[in-house]
């Protein structure tokens, strides 16, 4: 995973480059924490370029975060979304919430 | 029946990823594309990961699956010997998880029967569960 911090811009960007599914994401979700918390972003974009596979872990562990940089007062936003990553988002609503470009 | 494949694997989490490629690749024999493929992978995925999470409720345990070509069509049949499920509409609802703790979004059941052509649950309180799903590579 890169993870990335813009100072300026108060703009934090992830981008995931393993599959994820509920063996990965426990891992994903803990250094994401710590740098939400370190940082507390006022933008995360999340870059799914690297991602080949996703499963429904992959809505929670995003819906997690969502709720974590709303919390904080942040707004959140997914990046390089393939058709298949992006056909699990659908089915879940996602993209009504969260924006996907 | 013209092939089959069948797996024996512990409830580790580390072994979804593995499921999911070794069942892709017996199915890659009827040149599927890439969507198709995908859809296999991301419903397997889903049935290992409910036998991990909520069958063995992350505790050892094995999990068994078989997967049979006939024509054109493949039958993934996914068993554990875990606690079982006690409502099946329930647990099949979307949304619907009972472990919102971890942050499972409670799509699996719907993932499963929306991207293969068909779900059939059956589950024993205190046995075990089995999914079995059927889609034809077209």
């Amino acid at each position: 995973m890169n993870i990335k911090y813009d100072e300026v811009d108060k703009l934090l960007t992830c981008q995931i480059t393993e599959e994820i599914d509920h063996h990965t994401t426990e891992k994903i979700r803990r250094i994401l924490d710590d740098e939400i918390e370190r940082y507390i972003p006022k933008r995360m974009v999340f870059d799914f370029d690297k991602v080949s596979f996703m499963d429904s872990a992959g809505i929670g562990m995003i819906l997690g975060r969502y709720k974590m940089i709303r919390m904080l007062g942040g707004s959140m936003e997914m990046i390089n979304v393939n058709s298949n990553v992006r056909k699990i988002f659908e089915m879940s609503g996602i993209p009504k919430i969260i924006q996907i470009n | 029946m013209e092939n089959k494949v069948k797996l024996e694997l512990m409830s580790k989490s580390s072994n979804e990823a593995f499921a999911r490629i070794a069942i892709a690749a017996f199915v890659s024999q009827l040149d599927p594309t890439i969507e198709e493929i995908a859809d296999i992978k991301t419903a397997v995925s889903e049935a290992v990961t409910n036998c991990i999470i909520h069958g063995y409720e992350e505790k050892e345990g094995l999990i068994y699956i078989t997967c049979v070509i006939n024509n054109r069509e493949v039958t993934i049949e996914i068993k554990d010997n875990g606690i079982g499920i006690e409502n099946i509409d329930m647990a099949k609802e979307p949304l619907y998880t009972s472990k919102p703790e971890l942050e499972r979004s409670g799509m699996g059941f719907t993932i499963m029967e929306s991207f293969m052509d068909e779900m059939k649950i059956e589950s024993i309180v205190g046995m075990g569960t089995k999914v079995t799903m059927k889609k034809v590579i077209k």
